[in-house]
């Protein structure tokens, strides 16, 4: 109560309750516990982000939705153990056995010898394989979300997706963004 | 050593982020207000993650340690009051 307050009101007391304030108001922001993530690539390394934060932000407690635009409806397809790769050409960051130039890791084989490298290192890791962190998201009930006109692009039908995706445009993911303090663009 | 008695224990151990975290949220939700939870991790983003966790979910960090390579987490249940 103010009145207790008044007799001696110090700089560093205001000071102390306008945080006391704050904290007491963003505790009680609902939009602190809401996240929102746009996953738009569709390579193996790339579909890791997305489902990586969206799984750890559903731990902590947050509604989750990620909404898959572009090649990034390639994590949501039934058929995305075939359809994530990943190339080593223009890629300098790729780690390999030897230094390997453009022209050579661009021959044919190459993708899926990377593919097969990457999927069999994060496996000795024990990194969580794409399909397991799809599990978890469903069964934390992240929202997984298909971009509607990138599916009509590519000529999918929602039949071409895992159970539990829904579908949505921009305005459904901007009505969600705008209710989220956390919202990622990968 | 401290002397903190959990009544849960749940082993992350050999697992990599986000694993450890999303096992433990799973975990701490079947706990009851005041209970304590102890967690067994060997990944090293766990020391950051953890305390993190911890303060997000409201659940409250007691202590941790390091034993052989395994980091060890007791965590309270905090209920949330809304």
């Amino acid at each position: 109560m103010l009145e207790t307050h008044d007799t001696k009101l110090t700089e560093d007391s205001v000071r102390q309750l306008v945080r006391e304030e704050i904290q007491r108001a963003f505790k009680k922001d609902p939009a602190k516990k809401q996240a929102c993530i746009i996953s738009s690539k569709g390579t193996l390394d790339w579909a890791y982000p997305p489902l990586i934060l969206a799984t750890a932000a559903a731990a902590t407690g947050m509604d989750v939705s990620v909404f898959f635009t572009f090649y990034g409806l390639n994590v949501i397809h039934k058929d995305f153990e075939r359809k994530l790769k990943v190339s080593p050409v223009g890629n300098p960051g790729m780690p390999m056995p030897v230094p390997m130039p453009d022209i050579v890791s661009s021959l044919p084989g190459m993708t899926s010898m990377a593919t097969t490298m990457m999927k069999s290192k994060f496996a000795n890791k024990h990194v969580a394989s794409i399909r397991e962190l799809l599990d978890v998201a469903r069964e934390s009930e992240v929202k997984l979300i298909a971009c509607q006109m990138t599916m009509d692009v590519f000529g999918y039908t929602q039949d071409d997706f895992i159970d539990g995706v829904e579908f949505g445009g921009a305005a459904a993911f901007l009505s969600e963004a705008r209710k989220s303090h956390l919202t990622l663009f990968i | 050593m401290p002397d903190i008695k959990e009544d849960v224990v749940l082993d992350a151990r050999n697992l990599l982020c986000p694993m450890p975290v999303v096992k433990a949220g799973k975990q701490i939700r079947t706990l009851e207000d005041g209970q304590i939870l102890k967690i067994l991790a060997t990944d090293r983003g766990s020391i950051a993650d953890f305390p993190a966790w911890a303060d997000d979910t409201g659940n409250e960090l007691l202590e941790w340690h390091e034993e052989d390579g395994t980091f060890v987490f007791f965590v309270r249940k905090v209920e949330e009051e809304d």
